[in-house]
């Protein structure tokens, strides 16, 4: 054979890729008409899109505004269109929106709820962007479970106050006792003192401040709340205290003691295997049942409760999903270099197991936010009970759309910048290359 | 394997061994369930000794030394580590992490710090140092190790050799009186086995007590003062190295060097 050794010399410079690859040109024929079936689709896509947006468009704009009740909504579109047929009727948003919002919220005081709103977003400015917002605002943080009762139910300032005194006495008891009878007892003990407090002294001491020393804001009933802002309220709270309780759930159900396990176990089954709406049945009426007779225990509260411990049984098979993916040599890395339980699983473990689970939380979150409407069947008027009550006033009789439609979008602002918010911080914790 | 040394001499004026006794093992046992994996192990290291422990796989030599810092939990007999007896207490357990270092196969760094955090995470909540102390001795290690523009980094940008140096200084950072390796070289590519072996030999010359569980039959020839075979969960052999490799006495040695060394 001839010689066939060859070296370059020069390395050939770069040449412009073909008109076909890039530029709009280049886009439309790789993403739309890359093959014959694609081309297909991609025209019956637009036709379908068009279908329906022609349909929906006219809907939502060619609308009555300015009515008092569905037959002037009629009488106005006949009048323009001259057909009642593909026009919104927007007027019962327009005259029932701030109903919608604050159900039956005493109207002089919706400054409440917004101001507890306002707060709400600053308070969870330094968890949500721990990085942009200073942790100085962790304080408000901290106050806002107290401030936020206070400012939505009204009435007097010692309640709260005594309720945030049972954990400082709790904290304080613990942080002191330990070195006299150790951690363990020193933590049995803080939170014993801490119930004896809640249930026994804070009431009759609530009480006494409040006759000394009368400081206190105009009270709202329990059966005054509603609307958009009690699925919030619902929300936030079963949000904000099931990831916790599903954290400390999620280690109980991995843990070696046996006791502590089971009743971990038993607790995610039951929860998970009934229905939401059955707990919140026993939630209204069961629990009255149970309880001593003449006591008042409001039933938001008690519906706080159950919509939390459902989110918290979810919440902590999430977890468990995100610590089963973390690899054995993380716990024997933490252990290697002599860090105890907690610590490892402060430090090591869980902030790697929930950024794996980010998405399942979530979703989760997503799914007890929207689960809130539930209550309008046990009674209360969340969006869903006022939207029906409105339908049975005369004046809206047979409206569904426009009610459904304002609904659905409130909703869908709030669980799309949840989902978004989560696909930030999924970008954000991302630590490789990959 | 040896050539891959071959290009450094090696500094033996630190590399002394003392009389004291850094850690003591008597009768020990331990089984899975009913496999019994480690028979009778009766063993003692002392101070400044480099100790290689080889053998084919599954004959317990990984689980003999994550007995040693109770990665792994042993059943019966006594282990005694730089003066604190191993047993359920948790206190000594901590006690014992804190003074061995260890390293491992699959480094386990932790991916969600950076490695400056790595390394100063467990002295600022284990040891309490300060935060500006425990981040000046993690530059010192992390120079060491040769890779201080990295500390910024997260382990997962780092190469599998750099990660397993990380992995060196984030034990060294505790300051133990004792390192254990388990197969510190056998999960990276060959061109960065070097660099690991390496770093090994320098805290070996600066005559730190290690115990070494590999397969660099090289590394064993050079550094280790004692060379122990395991197989079937027991204590084989164990010479000095010279003697070890040259003029093996048992036939499972004999069988195992000829499979190693053979090709």
């Amino acid at each position: 054979m001839s010689d066939i050794g060859f070296v370059r010399t020069e390395m050939l410079p770069e040449k412009d890729p073909p008109a076909s690859e890039v530029g709009v040109i280049g886009w439309v024929r790789h993403n739309l008409f890359s093959s014959w079936l694609n081309a297909i689709l991609t025209v019956l896509s637009i036709g379908a899109i068009y279908y329906v947006l022609s349909g929906v468009l006219p809907w939502i704009f060619q609308s009555v505004w300015n009515a008092d009740s569905l037959s002037e909504c009629r009488e106005i579109m006949k009048g323009t269109w001259e057909s009642t047929h593909g026009h919104a009727c927007w007027g019962v948003i327009r005259e029932r929106w701030l109903q919608l919002l604050f159900g039956f919220y005493p109207n002089h005081l919706y400054w409440r709820p917004i101001l507890a709103l306002v707060l709400l977003l600053a308070a969870l400015s330094p968890i949500l962007f721990s990085d942009k917002v200073s942790s100085k605002m962790l304080i408000l943080t901290t106050a806002y479970p107290f401030i936020m009762p206070f400012l939505m139910w009204g009435g007097t300032i010692w309640g709260p106050v005594c309720a945030a005194l049972g954990f400082v006495i709790g904290f304080l008891i613990i942080k002191h006792a330990a070195a006299a009878i150790g951690e363990l007892w020193a933590m049995i003990a803080g939170v014993v003192a801490a119930l004896i407090w809640w249930f026994i002294l804070a009431g009759p001491v609530a009480g006494a401040l409040s006759s000394v020393l009368p400081i206190g804001i105009e009270a709202v009933q329990s059966r005054q709340f509603g609307g958009f802002m009690l699925a919030i309220m619902l929300g936030v709270v079963a949000i904000g205290v099931s990831l916790p309780i599903g954290i400390v759930l999620a280690l109980g159900r991995q843990s070696d003691l046996i006791i502590v396990k089971y009743i971990c176990v038993g607790f995610i089954e039951f929860i998970r295997g009934v229905p939401l709406i059955t707990l919140l049945f026993v939630a209204s009426l069961l629990l009255n049942i149970f309880l001593p007779p003449g006591t008042n225990f409001d039933i938001i509260l008690r519906v706080m409760i159950m919509m939390t411990l459902f989110s918290a049984a979810y919440m902590a098979e999430v977890i468990r999903g995100g610590l089963a993916a973390l690899p054995r040599g993380q716990y024997e890395g933490a252990d290697s270099l002599g860090l105890n339980y907690w610590q490892a699983q402060r430090l090591i473990i869980m902030p790697q197991a929930l950024k794996i689970s980010i998405p399942g939380i979530v979703s989760t979150f997503i799914g007890i936010f929207k689960d809130t409407t539930l209550v309008s069947i046990i009674g209360l008027f969340d969006v869903i009970g006022l939207a029906s009550a409105i339908r049975a006033d005369t004046a809206w009789n047979g409206i569904y759309w426009e009610l459904f439609a304002f609904i659905a979008v409130l909703f869908f602002v709030v669980c799309f910048s949840m989902s978004r918010y989560s696909m930030y911080l999924e970008r954000k914790l991302k630590t490789d290359h990959r | 394997m040896s050539e891959l040394m071959s290009d450094r001499a090696i500094d033996r004026s630190k590399m002394q061994v003392s009389d004291e006794v850094a850690i003591e093992i008597t009768n020990m046992n331990k089984w899975y369930g009913s496999f019994h994996v480690l028979r009778d192990i009766n063993l003692t290291v002392n101070q400044g000794e480099r100790i290689v422990i080889a053998g084919p796989s599954g004959s317990g030599k990984s689980t003999l030394i994550r007995c040693l810092n109770a990665l792994e939990e042993h059943q019966q007999g006594k282990i005694v580590v730089d003066g604190t007896e191993l047993s359920n207490d948790l206190k000594n357990i901590d006690k014992i992490r804190s003074e061995v270092g260890m390293v491992f196969q699959h480094f386990n760094l932790f991916p969600h710090l950076t490695i400056l955090e790595n390394c100063t995470l467990a002295p600022i909540w284990v040891r309490k140092t300060p935060k500006k102390e425990a981040e000046e001795r993690a530059m010192h290690f992390l120079e060491k190790v040769k890779i201080p523009e990295q500390a910024h980094k997260y382990p997962g940008m780092l190469s599998g050799g750099q990660q397993q140096r990380v992995a060196i200084a984030r034990s060294l950072c505790m300051m133990p009186r004792i390192m254990l390796f388990d197969e510190p070289t056998s999960a990276l590519d060959p061109e960065m086995i070097k660099e690991v072996l390496d770093t090994m030999i320098e805290l070996a010359e600066e005559g730190m007590t290690m115990l070494c569980v590999t397969h660099e039959m090289g590394f064993a020839r050079q550094v280790a003062n004692r060379v122990i075979f395991m197989d079937a969960g027991q204590i084989v052999e164990q010479n000095e190295p010279e003697e070890f490799f040259n003029n093996p006495k048992s036939d499972r040695t004999k069988l195992f060097l000829s499979q190693i060394l053979g090709h």
